[in-house]
C-alpha cells in the first residue's frame, strides 16, 4: 500500500521511538502536521518561536540518550532555527532537525518562504540532505538519525519539500544502514593504549582532564573507576561537569577561564596529562604559548581525530568511543598501583592540596545585598544536588558551574561551544519532558531569560513545571565584568534598563512568581518554590550588581595568570 | 608547504560545496580545486592544491574525512605522484610572430588547436610549473586569454586510490 510523504514521515518518527517532536507549523509541512494530527504516538510541542523547537529538543537529547527531534516550516522557520542548529552543532548534540521547502518546482524561483535550507545550515550541522524523491525520504531520514547518533554527535537536517510530502510511495523504513563514506571508529588502537599505560605509570605530576565527550559518550562510570584506580587529580571541563562526582576527594574542579586555582594550576604543572573527550579550547587553555611553558607529556582519547593535536600537539593521540577506550585501559592497568610511585603521587597531592586551600571561590557571606553565588549554594542543598541544572550564557551560568557541585552525568545543560543566551528555559523544557519527575531549575540571568521569554507559554500549555532561578543584577553581568577590567569602568550597553516585573509577568502566563530582594529571604523562597511540584515558578533574585566571577584567567592569558578574589 | 590532496567524495548535489565550505570557515588555501565524475559515475574524485604547516594540512586531512560525503583522503605528497595541468592559451599570431609562436608552442611540446588569421589557441600540459614557463616565455602583449584547469594528481606506481 503507498502512502503520501507527509505520513512517511511520522512513520519513521515512530519506527525511531520518538517520543516528543518539538516544532511549529507554517504552509511547506501542513501535509506532516495533518499526519501527526491522526496520531498520537508522537507527542508534538508546540514551540512559540522555531530558535526553542531547536534548543528544546537539544536540551531533551543532553538530559538523556536519546536524540532530540524538531520540525519547522521553510525560510524563516528554518533561519529562527539556525542558532539553535549551531548550538547543538558546537557541543556535539544528536538533535535531527525536519525542515518544510518550497516544492521542487518552485526551489531556485525566490518562492514564498523559500531559503536555502540545506545551503544556509551547512556549516553549522554534522550533516544535511535534501530530499527531491519520495522514494528517498524514508531512507534519508534512518540516515539522519544514525549519523545523528553515532560517532561525534551533531545535529543533521533533513529538509523536505511540500510536493514530497504529497507524493506517494510504499513505506519501508530500513532496520540498519551503512554507508560508505561514514564508518566511526569504535576501539582505541591497543597500541597506543599500551603506550598511555606506559606514561601513567611513569607519571610524577599527573592529571585527568575529562570533557563532554565523557557525558556524550556515556563514559561517567568508568571514568569514575579509571580516576580512582589511577589515584590521579581530575579536572572536568564546563561540559564535563558531571562526568566525575564534583564531591569525590579527587575532584578539584572545572578548569578554564573560570576555573578553579587548583585546576588550572595542576593543569599547567603536571607532566603527564590524560585528556578524555575534550579539546583544548581556548577557554579551557588560556593561551597555548603559555600553556607550552611547562613539558607535559599529553594522552587524547577522542572519538573524533580533527580534535587531536588541532590546538595543542599531542604525543599519544587514541582515537576511539571514550567508553570503549576507558574500559580498554582499565584491562590494561591491572597491577597499576604496585608499578606507581606513588610517593611522588604523594607529593603532588600535597602540593594541590595547597592550591586548593586557597579556597578560589570565597565570596561575601556576610552581605546585605543577595550574593548570586549564595542562591546557587542554598538551591544546591535544598535540591540534595540532584537536580536537572539548566543555565542560559554569561555570569549566572559560571557561578551555576561553580556552586551547584554535579555528582552525576546529563544533570548540567547549558551552551558551552557557542554560548547561547536564551537556551535555558527551553533547555528546561526538553529536560522536564525528558524527566517528569526530576527537578529542573533553569539558573538565568534577566538578559538571558528575555531572549527566549515567549516559551513561558509553551510551559503553560503542556504544563511544564520548571522553577526558574533568575539571577538578576540589571546588567549583562559577564559583559560589565569585562568592562570593568578592560575597559575602564566604561560600562557600554551593558546595562538594562527598563526591565519588567518578571513576577507579575510570569504571572500574566499563569504561572507563580516571587521577587526576593533579601538574602534572609532565599532559602525560605527556594524552598517554596521547590515544594509547587506542579507549578512553573519564577523566582526574580534581586543580586549584587558589581559582583564578579571569580577566578579568572583573562582572555590571551595563561591558565597559571589567574585573577583571584 | 605546497600539497596535494586527492579525495573521493560521493557524486551528490553540494558535495563541492561542503568542501570549498570548509576551506573557506576555517580559513584554509585553496590554490586550485579540480573535480570531476569517476569511472563509477557515484563518485567524484577531487584533487586539491593546498599549502599550510605540517600542522595545518593534517587538520585539513582530518577535517576533509570527517565530512560524510567524503569517501576517501590523501595526501600525494606521501609518496611519489604525478601532477598535470592543463591550459588552452590564445595568443597572437599575425606577421613575424606567426611562425615564433608555433615554435614556442613545440618547444613546450604544446598543440595548436584553433587557428585564424591573426591567433592560435594552443593547448599545453603538465605541471603548474611548466605552464608558468610558457607563459613568461612568450611576450606578454602576444597573449590574448588563458585557461587553466588546475592540477589532477596520482600517486606512481601501483599505488591506487579506490573507494
Amino acid at each position: 500500500m503507498e502512502i503520501t510523504g507527509a505520513e512517511v514521515v511520522v512513520r519513521c518518527l515512530q519506527e525511531e521511538g520518538v517520543e516528543y517532536l518539538f516544532g511549529y507549523p507554517g504552509g511547506a509541512v501542513l501535509f506532516i502536521y495533518d499526519e501527526l494530527f491522526k496520531q498520537d504516538k508522537v507527542k508534538h510541542i508546540l514551540v512559540r518561536h522555531e530558535q526553542a523547537a531547536v534548543h528544546a529538543a537539544d536540551g531533551f537529547a543532553r538530559s538523556c540518550e536519546k536524540p532530540g527531534v524538531c520540525l519547522v516550516t521553510s525560510g524563516p522557520g528554518v533561519t529562527n532555527a539556525v542558532t539553535g542548529i549551531a548550538t547543538a552543532y558546537m557541543d556535539s548534540i544528536p538533535v535531527v532537525i525536519l525542515s518544510g521547502q518550497v516544492p521542487t518546482h518552485a526551489i531556485g524561483q525566490d518562492a514564498f518562504q523559500e531559503c536555502d535550507a540545506v545551503g544556509i545550515t551547512r556549516p553549522c550541522v554534522k550533516h544535511n540532505f535534501l530530499v527531491k524523491d519520495v522514494r528517498d525520504l524514508a531512507p534519508t531520514i534512518k540516515k539522519a538519525f544514525y549519523l545523528a547518533t553515532t560517532g561525534r554527535p551533531g545535529p543533521v537536517l533533513v529538509d523536505i519539500p511540500k510536493d514530497v510530502t504529497v507524493a506517494k510511495v510504499a513505506f519501508n523504513y530500513p532496520k540498519t544502514i551503512s554507508m560508505r563514506s561514514y564508518n566511526p571508529v569504535v576501539r582505541g588502537h591497543s597500541g597506543q593504549i599500551k603506550k598511555a599505560v606506559q606514561l601513567l605509570t611513569e607519571a610524577k605530576r599527573p592529571m585527568v582532564y575529562a570533557g563532554g565527550g565523557v557525558i556524550l559518550g556515556n563514559a561517567a562510570a568508568e571514568l569514575t573507576q579509571l580516576v580512582r584506580l589511577l589515584g590521579f587529580p581530575c579536572t572536568n571541563t564546563l561540559m564535563g561537569l558531571g562526568g566525575f562526582p564534583a564531591n569525590d576527594a579527587q575532584s578539584v574542579g572545572m578548569l578554564g577561564m573560570h576555573g578553579t586555582y587548583e585546576a588550572n594550576m595542576a593543569m599547567q604543572h603536571c607532566d603527564v596529562l590524560l585528556a578524555v573527550g575534550a579539546r583544548f579550547d581556548d577557554r579551557v587553555i588560556g593561551n597555548p604559548a603559555h600553556f607550552f611553558e611547562e613539558e607535559r607529556h599529553i594522552i587524547h582519547i577522542d572519538i573524533d581525530p580533527s580534535s587531536i593535536s588541532k590546538r595543542v600537539k599531542v604525543e599519544v593521540p587514541i582515537v576511539g568511543n571514550v567508553r570503549e577506550t576507558l574500559q580498554e585501559l582499565i584491562r590494561q592497568l591491572d597491577g597499576f598501583q604496585e608499578r606507581h610511585d606513588r610517593s611522588a603521587l604523594k607529593t603532588w597531592w600535597t602540593q594541590i592540596e595547597l592550591w586548593r586551600a586557597r579556597d578560589c571561590l570565597k565570596y561575601d557571606r556576610g552581605s546585605a545585598i543577595i550574593k548570586p553565588q549564595y542562591v546557587v549554594e542554598k538551591l544546591y542543598q535544598l535540591t540534595n544536588g540532584d537536580a536537572f541544572v539548566t543555565s542560559d550564557v554569561g555570569q549566572h551560568q559560571m557561578w551555576a558551574a561553580q556552586f551547584y557541585r554535579f555528582d552525576k552525568p546529563r544533570r548540567w545543560i547549558n551552551s558551552g561551544g557557542l554560548g547561547t543566551m536564551g537556551v535555558g528555559l527551553p533547555y528546561a523544557m526538553g529536560v522536564k519532558l525528558a524527566h517528569p519527575d526530576a527537578d529542573v531549575v533553569c539558573i538565568t540571568g534577566e538578559a538571558s531569560i528575555q531572549m527566549c521569554i515567549q516559551e513561558l507559554s509553551t510551559c503553560k500549555q503542556y504544563h511544564l513545571p520548571i522553577k526558574i532561578v533568575n539571577l538578576n543584577n540589571r546588567y549583562l553581568g559577564m559583559v560589565r565584568q569585562w568592562q570593568e577590567f578592560f575597559h575602564g569602568n566604561r560600562y557600554a550597553e551593558s546595562y538594562m534598563d527598563a526591565l519588567p516585573d518578571f513576577a507579575l509577568l510570569a504571572e500574566s502566563y499563569g504561572h507563580v512568581g516571587m521577587r526576593i530582594d533579601k538574602p534572609a529571604d532565599v532559602e525560605p523562597a527556594l524552598k517554596e518554590a521547590l515544594a509547587m511540584k506542579d507549578r512553573l515558578v519564577f523566582m526574580d533574585f534581586i543580586t549584587d550588581q558589581t559582583e564578579n566571577v571569580f577566578p579568572m584567567v583573562p582572555g590571551g592569558k595563561g591558565l597559571s595568570e589567574m585573577i583571584l578574589v | 608547504m605546497r600539497h596535494i590532496l586527492s579525495l573521493l567524495l560521493e557524486n551528490e548535489p553540494g558535495a563541492l560545496s561542503r568542501v570549498s565550505g570548509l576551506f573557506s570557515a576555517r580559513g584554509y588555501n585553496i590554490e586550485s580545486l579540480t573535480v570531476a565524475p569517476t569511472e563509477d559515475p557515484t563518485l567524484s574524485r577531487m584533487t586539491i592544491v593546498t599549502s599550510g604547516s605540517d600542522e595545518v594540512i593534517e587538520q585539513i586531512t582530518k577535517q576533509l574525512n570527517k565530512l560524510v560525503d567524503v569517501v576517501k583522503v590523501v595526501d600525494l605528497n606521501d609518496g611519489e605522484h604525478i601532477e598535470r595541468e592543463m591550459m588552452l592559451v590564445k595568443v597572437r599570431a599575425s606577421g613575424k610572430d606567426r611562425e615564433e609562436m608555433k615554435r614556442m608552442a613545440d618547444i613546450f611540446r604544446g598543440r595548436i588547436i584553433d587557428v585564424t588569421d591573426k591567433a592560435y589557441t594552443i593547448e599545453l600540459t603538465g605541471t603548474g610549473a611548466k605552464l608558468d614557463a610558457f607563459v613568461g616565455a612568450i611576450e606578454r602583449s602576444a597573449i590574448l586569454e588563458t585557461v587553466r584547469t588546475g592540477a589532477s594528481g596520482i600517486g606512481r606506481g601501483e599505488r591506487v586510490l579506490k573507494a
